[in-house]
Parts: structure tokens; C-alpha cells; sequence
């Protein structure tokens, strides 16, 4: 039923970002317009995707008809369907705090790449294919080198230009990693390599462990996992407040393909081994480090939020290098979580930057802000959710990790401490930006300024709102949601039903076009007409190896 | 050939990677050029090394060459090309910006 949908997700936004472009150019109210509508759409169609995906074991899309392994897939998992909900749960509030913030009239072309990087995303999470994937994490990098320096300004430029270098290494990277595993497999479908790793010889890993390990490397670099995490503060910092925001699910691409790639092509259990769990447990353990007592030292309250992205990347990668059904499950939860409270802490560094003036978010004294008990309790909320004190789901996530990973006693230590340092990183921002402001003398006459040309701030609060509120939600319903995550989890971890959908489909249809091509065999001309037309397109090669 | 192959896929790769170290934008797109080289070369190589041999399998024929991997070059190709018009772009603003062609971030003064 669902079968056609899979695509919309990739469709929608890549119809509506050129009509915006081209023809909405001028006029700033339409853009706002199409592209709430799109993002409604986007997340009405996640939904219901997710539902489909609930009910259905995985769902398969082939593009152009053309079979897997030969053709590229979309494949509509439980998984893929969690990342699209709160792909455009995000996308939506984002271009409402956009428009609210006035930020998306300070340059050009703010909706049209907010829909590229929409359909960037959509495309990252749901495709079958090892190259494919590489060409979206292109389309969504592209997308974000525009809305990383959208309104200009010399920091935000050259911090662009290192963001760009940087993703373009990780690329090249990219790339030599799948050379690497298609010269060992010949293949670069997801499924079929599954299939291809599992039958190796344990004896003739070595090639395939390289390249499993460089793409390892490549998925570190966009999770921003230690020790390639230098690029996330500087850029996060320095991009525009939303676009900070949407980065926020741009690190959960990273682990996004970690997991993916490492339960279904390399599961634990397979020729490749404990390696995925070898480097990562590490690696989490260091960045979590690193993240909250980044908090700690950060100058202004910008870097503090980007460090606890870090920490909380950590965290999470902490639970998914477990490589257990159990541990899986609660790092998904938190990846939820982790995902929400981090654009809500961007959103609200942006709404006290906007009004703070030319002290802008750095942690000295500075006059009352407009709005001020607001946001500081909006802040207070974020906080605690990202430091993990009840009663918000950032403590429920890190329970939950806590409890998959018993008997584990130094990662337990380093939650629990690490916890400590980022409750007294936050504690020290929050009260440095919004307590030691009553203290500071304010002049005759000069009260505090509302936000710079905000077009509507009730609406940019009111984004900022919905995300905690999210937040609320994703407490109040833990109960569902991790049984829900404990089904995707599940999944996971039979990847069987994976590959099955994906080539079993292919398998019973090759045998009805043999059938077709059986029943047509009296006519001598067709029989002709269509071997030359197999031959003409290459069809039906073999595969090389 | 694979003597040849291999090492100048080594030597562009080597040369990419220097110059990508250096702090200046012009050494840096020229270094990403020069990867970008080495791991489309390396893609080629991918699909084993054949001299004169179809992309296509037809009747008769016992010998050729992958084409899977030429159709990867060639998105990565594409994808290369356009990522360094980006990237030298945003090198250009930045220096008309900054007045300087450095990559390193000049710390805290300009922290917003």
C-alpha cells in the first residue's frame, strides 16, 4: 500500500526547493508560506510512514524498477521511519523560528535550502545502498554549507570554509572506504553485502576489515565522535541560531549510519567481529569526556550548547557500541531526546543572542535582556534535560543506558561524573547570562531591547515551545516510546528480515520475468528483439567477481 | 600497470594530503583536487584492471571490464567538481571578509 509513498519523503522537498528558487524569489511571505506547508506535509507523511512501518516488516522501494542489487533501493524500516518523523518534526519547527526570529530574511535562499537539506536527510535515511548514501550525505552537505554561512559575516565565513574542507576529506574518505569494500564484495547494495560479508572466509577479512574500519572513520567524522570532533564547536557556534538548531540532527546522521551499517553489513557476530565495537566503546567514552567538560571551560554560551552536543553524541554512542539489543534500544531512545534538547538549547542561545546586544553570548555581566524571566527558564528546562537531572527525558535516556550496560563499572563512573561536570557547566552559563544580570547598574533611560529585527518573536518563542514541549511529551510517554524503540531495536538485530525484503522480492521477481520470457519463447522475433535489447542495456551482466 | 597505478594513486594522495595541512585556502583547494584525483583513480581500480575489454556482457563474450565502477567515477567526478566550485567560492568570500587567505580561525576577538 505504503509502497509508492517511500519516495515522497525525497520527492517532495526536491519539487518544492526549485519552485521556491525560481519562482517565489521575490516574494518572502509566499516562501514562508510553502515552506510551512511543505514541512506539515513532510512530517504528516513521516507519521504515516512511521504507522506503515510499525505494522509492516521493512518496506522496499526500487527506483526505476530496476532489481537489486543491480538497481538502487529505499528501504523503509522502523528505524529510517523514527529519523524521518523527527527529521521533519525538527524541519517544521525550525523554519517557524525562522520566520518568528526574522532570520530567514538576512540572506538569500533560507526556505529553498532549508527543503535541500530536508530531502538530503529524508534521502540519508532511507536508502538501501552504501553509494546512494554517499550521494545524499553530499546533498544534505551541500545544502548545509549554504545555510551554514546564510546572512554572512566574516566569522561565520571562514568557519565556513573549515566546515567545508572538512566535510570534503570526510567525502573523499568516503569514497576510498566503498572503493575498498566493492573491490572485496562487488557489491554496494546494503543487503547484498550483508549477504556477501557473511559468506567471506574468516581467513580473507583482512581487506574488508580496512574498509569497514575507514568507514567507520568517515560516519565519526559527521557524529563529530573524538578524536574528529574539532570541526562541531567552531561551526555550530558560528552558524545562524536555527541552522545550529537543524545541525542538531546532522551529528544523529553520523550514528544514524553507524548503526545501520554496523547491525545489518557488519553485525558483531559476523567475519568482521567485535571491530565496530572495538573502536567505538573507546572513542564514546573519551568524547563524553571531552563534550561535558568542554561545557565547563566554554567562553560564551554558544560553545557551552555545542560541547554537550558532543558529550551527548558520546553518551549515546556509549549505549550503541554495546552492539546489544537491550543497549540499542535505550541509545535510540536518548537520540530522541538528545536530538530535541539540543536544537532547543540552540534556539534559546539564539533568542538571548538576539537580545543581549553587543555582549552577545558570551558568560560576562551584561544588562536584563528583553523577556528575560522567560528565557531563562526556558533555559533552566533545556538544561536539565541536557545535563540528565529528573524529571526530563535526558534523565530517563541516561537511565536506561545505565541499566543496559550493568557490570560495566568505568562507563557507569563516566556518565555519572561527566553528568556532574555538565549540571555545574550549565549551572555557572545559566546563572553568569541570566542571575548576574540583576546585579549590573543600568543607565537612566535605558531599558532592555526587544530582539533585532524579529519579525514575530511570539512565534519564535512559541517554536522554541513546541520542541520542549516535545520534550515533555517524550517524558510523560517514555513508556511507549521505549517499547516502540524496543521494537526497532529488535529489528535491528534481525537483520535477516532486512535482506529478505530487499532481495527475496528480487528473487521471485527474476523468476515471473523468466515465466514472461518462458511463455514468449514461440516468437522467434520477440525472442530476438529482446536479447538484443538485454544486451543493449546490460541488464543481464553477471556480476564481475 | 599496477606497479604504475598504485603508486600514482600513493603519490597523488601523499600530495593532497600535504597540501590540505598547509593553512592557506589556494594550497588547501588544490590539495582536495588532487585527492579528489587519487580516489577516482582508486574507484577505477576497484572493478580489477583491464586493458581493451566491453563494459558489456554479450553473447560470445568471455572477458571484460566492470562497469560499475566507471559509473561510481563518474558520480564522484560530478560530486567532486561541484563541491570545489563551493568551496572555492566560499574561499573567495571569505578572503574579500577577512582580508586574508588563511584557514585557522583567529581566536576569541572575532569569537562571534
Amino acid at each position: 500500500m505504503m509502497e509508492h509513498w517511500i519516495i515522497a519523503p525525497v520527492v517532495l522537498p526536491a519539487m518544492l526547493a526549485p519552485l521556491i528558487v525560481l519562482w517565489m524569489r521575490y516574494d518572502l511571505v509566499t516562501q514562508r508560506v510553502a515552506s510551512i506547508i511543505g514541512m506539515s506535509a513532510l512530517l504528516i507523511l513521516a507519521i504515516a510512514l512511521a504507522v506503515s512501518a510499525t505494522m509492516h516488516p521493512p518496506e522496499v522501494y526500487r527506483l526505476g524498477d530496476w532489481d537489486p542489487p543491480y538497481g538502487i533501493v529505499l528501504v523503509l524500516d522502523r528505524l529510517s521511519a523514527m529519523m524521518l518523523v523527527l527529521n521533519a518534526l525538527l524541519g517544521l519547527v525550525i523554519v517557524l523560528y525562522g520566520i518568528g526570529s526574522g532570520w530567514d530574511r538576512r540572506g538569500w535562499h533560507f526556505h529553498s535550502l532549508m527543503q535541500f537539506q530536508m530531502m538530503g536527510l529524508n534521502g540519508a535515511f532511507l536508502t538501501g545502498d552504501a553509494f546512494n548514501l554517499f550521494v545524499f550525505f553530499e546533498v544534505l552537505l551541500i545544502a548545509s554549507y549554504g545555510l551554514m554561512i546564510h546572512s554572512g559575516g566574516r566569522a561565520r565565513l571562514k568557519s565556513g570554509v573549515q566546515y567545508v574542507v572538512y566535510n570534503l576529506a570526510g567525502s573523499t574518505l568516503f569514497l576510498f572506504a566503498l572503493g575498498t569494500i566493492y573491490s572485496v564484495t562487488g557489491t554496494l547494495n546494503m543487503a547484498d553485502l550483508a549477504v556477501k560479508v557473511a559468506q567471506m572466509p574468516p581467513d580473507q577479512t583482512a581487506l574488508i576489515k580496512v574498509g569497514a574500519a575507514l568507514l567507520m572513520l568517515v560516519f565519526a567524522v559527521k557524529a563529530a565522535l573524538v578524536p574528529f570532533q574539532f570541526w562541531l564547536p567552531a561551526t555550530y557556534t558560528n552558524a545562524p541560531g536555527p541552522v545550529a538548531a537543524l545541525f542538531a540532527i546532522m551529528t544523529k546522521v553520523g550514528v544514524y549510519a553507524i548503526v545501520r551499517v554496523y547491525t545489518l553489513v557488519f553485525p558483531i557476530t559476523g567475519t568482521t567481529g567485535t571491530l565496530a565495537h572495538d573502536i567505538l566503546l573507546p572513542a564514546a567514552g573519551v568524547t563524553l569526556v571531552i563534550g561535558m567538560v568542554g561545557i565547563l571551560g566554554a567562553r560564551d554560551m554558544g560553545r557551552a550548547v555545542a560541547y554537550s552536543v558532543i558529550g551527548s553524541v558520546g553518551t549515546m554512542m556509549l549505549a550503541f557500541a554495546q552492539f546489544t539489543q537491550g543497549a540499542t534500544s535505550a541509545g535510540l531512545y536518548y537520540m530522541i531526546h538528545s536530538t530535541l534538547v539540543a536544537a532547543v538549547l540552540f534556539l534559546i542561545a539564539d533568542l538571548v543572542r538576539e537580545r543581549r546586544g553587543r555582549w552577545g553570548l558570551s558568560l560576562t555581566d551584561a544588562p536584563k535582556i528583553a523577556n528575560h524571566g522567560l528565557i531563562a527558564a526556558m533555559f533552566f528546562m533545556g538544561a536539565i534535560a541536557m545535563a540528565g537531572m529528573p524529571p526530563l527525558s535526558g534523565f530517563l535516556g541516561k537511565l536506561m543506558i545505565l541499566d543496559a550496560t550493568r557490570g560495566q563499572w568505568w562507563l557507569w563512573g563516566a556518565v555519572l561524573i561527566t553528568s556532574l561536570v555538565a549540571i555545574i557547566g550549565f549551572a555557572r552559563a545559566g546563572s553568569q547570562v541570566f542571575w548576574r544580570a540583576y546585579a549590573v547598574e543600568v543607565e537612566e533611560g535605558e531599558g532592555p531591547e526587544p530582539a533585532k529585527d524579529a519579525s514575530a518573536p511570539a512565534l519564535a518563542f512559541t517554536a522554541t515551545g513546541l520542541l520542549l514541549a516535545g520534550l515533555v511529551g517524550l517524558t510523560v510517554l517514555a513508556g511507549p516510546v521505549s517499547n516502540w524503540v524496543q521494537g526497532t531495536a529488535a529489528q535491528l538485530f534481525t537483520p535477516r528480515q532486512y535482506i529478505d525484503a530487499v532481495l527475496a522480492g528480487a528473487e521471485a521477481r527474476a523468476q515471473e520475468a523468466a515465466r514472461i520470457g518462458a511463455q514468449e519463447h514461440g516468437h522467434m522475433n520477440v525472442i530476438e528483439d529482446m536479447r538484443d535489447e538485454g544486451a543493449a542495456t546490460g541488464h543481464d551482466a553477471p556480476a564481475a567477481h | 600497470m599496477e606497479v604504475l597505478v598504485a603508486s600514482a594513486i600513493g603519490v597523488l594522495t601523499a600530495a593532497g594530503i600535504y597540501m590540505i595541512l598547509r593553512l592557506r585556502t589556494f594550497p588547501v583547494v588544490v590539495g582536495m583536487s588532487l585527492l579528489s584525483y587519487a580516489v577516482n583513480v582508486f574507484l577505477f581500480a576497484t572493478g580489477r584492471l583491464v586493458v581493451n575489454q566491453p563494459p558489456i556482457l554479450r553473447d560470445g563474450v568471455t572477458s571484460y571490464t566492470d562497469p560499475i565502477p566507471q559509473a561510481l567515477v563518474l558520480t564522484a567526478i560530478v560530486i567532486s567538481f561541484g563541491m570545489t566550485a563551493v568551496v572555492v567560492m566560499l574561499a573567495l568570500g571569505a578572503f574579500i571578509e577577512a582580508s586574508n587567505d588563511r584557514i585557522d580561525l583567529e581566536t576569541e576577538e572575532d569569537g562571534r
